[in-house]
């Protein structure tokens, strides 16, 4: 074999499939457009039980993590989400797959080490950029005068 | 006692036997295309254990029990047992071997390490240290997922060049003689890193690796493929097997008449696997449940286990460093 890095690299990547995009934006639009409209549904009736506005998206937010947290814990959500690819992972009730999951898998190492130091292993990064950024927003927007 | 012949190639004067094997593997293995070749297929897939790793362990205890008993010899009477699995440390085969009381060596070399393990162990009983030895690996998918990637209810997605971790074991037992299954020549092969990083694209990574050993040995024996009835890679899987055909053609050599890799016979097309299966166990379990077997009842007279392991560590991926491939491989004849 007389190939330069390089050499292989062009000779594998044109023999590796890639991921069927079209097929996968597909699941991904309408699996994430269904998870949409349940929460919609879920928000229009807290609204129609007299919640206000803040009332409503906090009991609308509440509900889908939960859900999403009850079918991963049924170990349906993965099933769903092996197809839907972002389409699971960008709703709120991904956030819920992503905290549930490694609290289901690590409780093997214990209540401590394992489900409470691994519950944040996915969804760490998330948080501590998340947070930072709204911190950073805030500030610019108290600096700004807005 | 074992000659070292042409550049990599060691040549067993007195070929030690394959005196019988075992194959146990999960439910998923179980219905794929091999699936009735295999001695036991677990539907329980914790083998009664409350984790993972105790899982794999299990298994990988009852397949070289089953295998000792096959071969009519009680664990007490092995001179060293040689394993290995993908955890970390290795302690999913220390742990196997536990209450066995017979001398262990730990062996790692990711998918390779059931070669590794039948050279390793063929050199022994050659050279005279040994006179009696089991050989096995194994891998869990639940185990190697939370491990190397996420845990097992989080919902990702997979690139078809991905591979799946094979709930598999396997062992055989060699010695010195006993058999007319025996290992004739090994070839330990050496780090081959084309600069591949994606680790779910191992079979890219590994391919190198199997054509430079394939290569030396074919040219430190003076043979070519059709001098053997099958040649075996385990697992390059799809994306890997095809890359070896074509970096071995390129090199004038066509394996294609005889050629297969455990990682795409292991798994059916409608299974959900990918590119194909991985892990310590998949190659084990193929060679020990189906190809062994096939050498015992005379169907297969002279095949190429080159064994191909992707070298990293999550943390190793999480560095940027690229994998290297290493690839080693046994002679099996049946004399």
């Amino acid at each position: 074999m007389n190939l330069s890095k390089s050499e292989y690299e062009r000779l594998y990547q044109k023999k590796s499939p890639n991921s069927p995009l079209w097929k996968d934006m597909l699941w991904a639009g309408a699996v994430g457009g269904l998870i949409c409209t349940i929460g919609q549904m879920v928000s229009n009736f807290y609204q129609g039980r007299g919640l206000d506005t803040e009332g409503t998206a906090a009991a609308t937010a509440i509900t889908m993590v939960f859900l999403g947290a009850l079918l991963t814990g049924v170990h349906l959500y993965d099933k769903v989400a092996k197809h839907a690819g972002a389409g699971t992972i960008v709703p709120i009730t991904g956030f819920a797959n992503a905290i549930v999951s490694p609290a289901m898998e690590f409780k093997s190492e214990g209540l401590v080490l394992g489900l409470a130091a691994k519950l944040f292993v996915i969804a760490g990064p998330v948080l501590v950029y998340g947070i930072s950024a709204s911190v950073i927003y805030g500030l610019l927007l108290f600096w700004m005068g807005g | 006692m074992a000659k070292r012949i042409g550049k990599r190639t060691i040549r067993f004067d007195k070929p030690p036997a394959i005196l019988a094997s075992a194959a146990i593997v999960g439910e998923k293995e179980g219905q794929g295309p091999l699936g009735t070749f295999f001695d036991v297929v677990s539907q329980d897939s914790h083998f009664g254990q409350k984790s993972w790793e105790l899982a794999e362990s299990e298994m990988q205890k009852k397949t070289i029990a089953l295998a000792a008993e096959k071969a009519g010899v009680q664990l007490s009477g092995l001179d060293c047992i040689l394993a290995g699995d993908l955890l970390n440390q290795c302690v999913g085969s220390s742990m196997a071997s536990v209450e066995a009381h017979v001398p262990f060596l730990g062996l790692y070399g990711a998918c390779s390490t059931m070669a590794q393990g039948m050279a390793v162990g063929a050199a022994l009983i050659d050279g005279g240290a040994v006179r009696k030895a089991a050989a096995a690996a194994s891998s869990h998918f639940c185990s190697a997922e939370r491990q190397y990637r996420f845990p097992l209810a989080y919902g990702g997605q997979r690139p078809p060049t991905a591979q799946w971790t094979a709930t598999a074991s396997g062992a055989a037992v060699l010695a010195e003689s006993g058999s007319k299954v025996q290992i004739t020549h090994a070839v330990f092969g050496e780090m081959v890193d084309m600069g591949v990083k994606d680790a779910n694209n191992m079979g890219s990574a590994m391919a190198p690796s199997a054509c430079d050993t394939l290569e030396h040995l074919f040219e430190d024996t003076g043979t070519k493929p059709t001098d053997y009835d099958r040649i075996l890679t385990g697992d390059l899987a799809n994306v890997g097997a095809d890359l070896l055909v074509t970096l071995l053609r390129d090199d004038g050599i066509d394996i294609t008449p005889v050629y297969s890799d455990c990682g795409s016979m292991l798994y059916g097309e409608d299974q959900d696997a990918h590119a194909g299966g991985s892990g310590c166990g998949c190659s084990a379990a193929v060679i020990c449940g189906h190809i062994l077997r096939e050498m015992e009842e005379g169907r297969l007279k002279k095949v190429i286990f080159a064994g191909t392991g992707a070298l990293m560590s999550p943390t190793s991926i999480q560095q940027g460093q690229s994998i290297a491939g290493i690839c080693h491989a046994v002679v099996i004849e049946r004399k």
